[in-house]
């Protein structure tokens, strides 16, 4: 009985040394923790990767959890990078510093089969306000307006009510417009009805909705580039103070032309 | 080492792993009320409850709405799923041959091991677009999210419903097929009587898990914060609630999806107590000890 205690117990020892061992070895990596927005996420992923890459001892966890999180996570030093996917508020910008890695446009989505393929700024913030209702006002063939945004903190909506709908005191989203909380539920949910409209981001279009034209402007990587496209916004990279050491080597990089080519290649507009 | 430290031993070990589970639901409940404590006092427990709209970035912060949803999206997926489990459970009990059994078993196994997005996923590309073509509005209702639930419950009512009716002592069906009834009438009268406190054990069960439910609810009820005037309306329920918002919220927003737990927390042990009762006073005490 005795001998079996003692056997189990050098055991457990041997396992838990050898644990630290293997985990403590990882210490010589340099680690990066990036949090924040989901819609920079997908962006800051490919970058990750293809600098770990190149720079094998480092190591770059990307992680999302929305703009709030990457402003309160880099405030308090969870996160080496915040990422952040609208203007940053004066109020909020105290001891940050931040980096514009990127530019993304909002595209107002329809049904492929919605014959609507130009809305004005007015239209669009009508329709998502609630004071048209019908296609028919708006140039197409009648049919109830089914109005689909996204949850209250998503970065994407934030964006969409700075830019279309006035802000936070402009006009409220229409309170009984569907609810989802993904870019993919959105685009499913578009994709599925002839009357709902909705709004993503223009990294994640695809042929499976249309995109409208505001004002006349089709959004394009270059009209976003060269600021014709209104409905536009930055991402962000936030540190706390200056960023320094393998941080401060990971955003120049990411700023340089190489990393410019990945931003472009995961679907944001890189900066010039 | 002697015999009485080893049973000494064994005991506390014993003890320990079934302490170890209410010490966690405690930590639990006190972490839950110790964060969402302070939304209550700053919104006030009232404007909190009974009020009716939730817009963190203007600061309301009612759930009314999201109790009535979550309470009708439950109420209205048992009122389907209730008929349809206890009467395939009196089926498979009592009626179905042993091949039809194996197929029906395996079968509502793999339905309860469908995970609860993949559900939801179905329902918003199959679903929801069939529902508007039906009835119209934008598919995302109340009836949908219903639906769903419904055959996620399923699995649930019909296996504890079908154990509980097995378990009635087959004295009871021998007296009642001796007397003369026919198996209909043994079965409407007798078995079922007798095994009603288990079917309220599974309908118990079938209850906590639709309210408890979060992916998929999120994908197919719309998530509008209202109160529903048909069953076609677009509602949130409380789950949905705090999915949806807690990867963003900070400061009181935060406290406040914590404060919705603390709701569904208590609307959950309401629901157990009434549940509860009525399993006791439903118990049946006659011949061979109770059911």
């Amino acid at each position: 009985m005795e001998r079996k205690y003692i056997i189990g117990i050098i055991i457990l020892l041997v396992i838990i040394v050898g644990a630290y061992m293997v985990f403590a070895g990882g210490n010589k990596q340099e680690r990066i923790t990036i949090a924040g927005s989901t819609s920079v996420q997908p962006v800051a992923e490919k970058l990750a990767q293809a600098y770990m890459q190149k720079h094998p001892n480092v190591k770059i966890t990307v992680q999302g959890g929305g703009s709030a999180v990457g402003l309160k996570s880099v405030q308090d030093g969870t996160a080496d990078i915040g990422t952040y996917s609208s203007k940053l508020k004066d109020n909020e910008s105290a001891g940050i510093t931040s980096y514009e890695i990127a530019k993304d446009g909002i595209v107002v989505v329809v049904n492929n089969a919605n014959s609507v393929s130009d809305l004005t700024t007015n239209q669009t913030m009508g329709i998502f306000g609630g004071n048209i209702t019908d296609w028919s006002a708006v140039g197409g063939s009648s049919g109830t307006i089914n109005v689909i945004t996204r949850e209250e903190g998503s970065g994407t909506r934030d964006a969409f009510i700075s830019l279309v709908m006035g802000g936070k005191n402009g006009t409220a989203i229409l309170k009984t417009a569907v609810v989802q909380s993904s870019t993919e539920a959105v685009k499913q949910s578009v994709k599925g009805d002839p009357n709902a409209i909705g709004y993503i981001s223009l990294a994640d279009l695809n042929g499976d909705v249309k995109a409208v034209k505001i004002n006349g402007v089709t959004p394009s990587e270059q009209t976003i580039s060269d600021g014709t496209y209104k409905i536009q916004r930055p991402f962000l990279f936030l540190t706390k103070g200056q960023a320094k050491g393998a941080t401060l080597d990971f955003i120049n990089w990411v700023l340089s032309p190489e990393g410019q080519a990945i931003v472009k290649e995961a679907g944001a507009v890189p900066e010039k | 080492m002697s015999r009485e430290t080893d049973e000494f031993l064994i005991e506390k070990g014993l003890f320990l792993t079934a302490i170890s589970s209410v010490i966690v639901i405690a930590l639990i409940i006190i972490f839950i009320f110790w964060e969402g404590y302070p939304a209550i006092v700053n919104v006030g427990f009232f404007n909190f409850i009974f009020g009716m709209d939730w817009s963190p970035s203007n600061g309301l912060y009612g759930v009314f709405p999201m109790i009535i949803g979550s309470l009708a999206i439950t109420g209205l997926s048992l009122l389907m799923a209730v008929p349809l489990g206890v009467f395939c459970a009196i089926f498979m009990a009592e009626i179905a041959p042993g091949k039809m059994r194996k197929i029906l078993r395996p079968t509502l196994q793999t339905l309860s091991g469908i995970p609860s997005v993949v559900y939801g996923f179905f329902g918003l590309i199959i679903l929801v677009p069939f529902m508007r073509v039906q009835f119209g509005g934008t598919g995302f209702s109340m009836l949908t999210a219903s639906l769903i639930l419904t055959v996620m419950i399923l699995p649930i009512i019909v296996s504890v419903s079908e154990d509980a009716i097995k378990s009635v002592p087959s004295e009871y069906k021998e007296a009642s097929l001796a007397l003369g009834a026919t198996h209909w009438q043994t079965i409407k009268n007798v078995i079922f009587p007798a095994a009603i406190p288990g079917v309220i054990t599974s309908i118990i069960l079938g209850m906590g898990r639709a309210i408890g439910e979060t992916l998929a609810i999120i994908m197919v009820a719309g998530n509008v914060v209202q109160i529903p005037t048909s069953i076609l309306d677009p509602v949130r329920a409380l789950t949905s609630n705090i999915a949806i918002e807690m990867g963003y919220a900070t400061g009181t927003h935060y406290n406040a999806l914590f404060a919705t737990g603390i709701v569904l927390i208590f609307m959950i042990l309401i629901l157990l107590v009434i549940a509860n009762y009525f399993h006791y006073k439903k118990k049946v005490t006659v011949g061979g000890g109770y059911l």
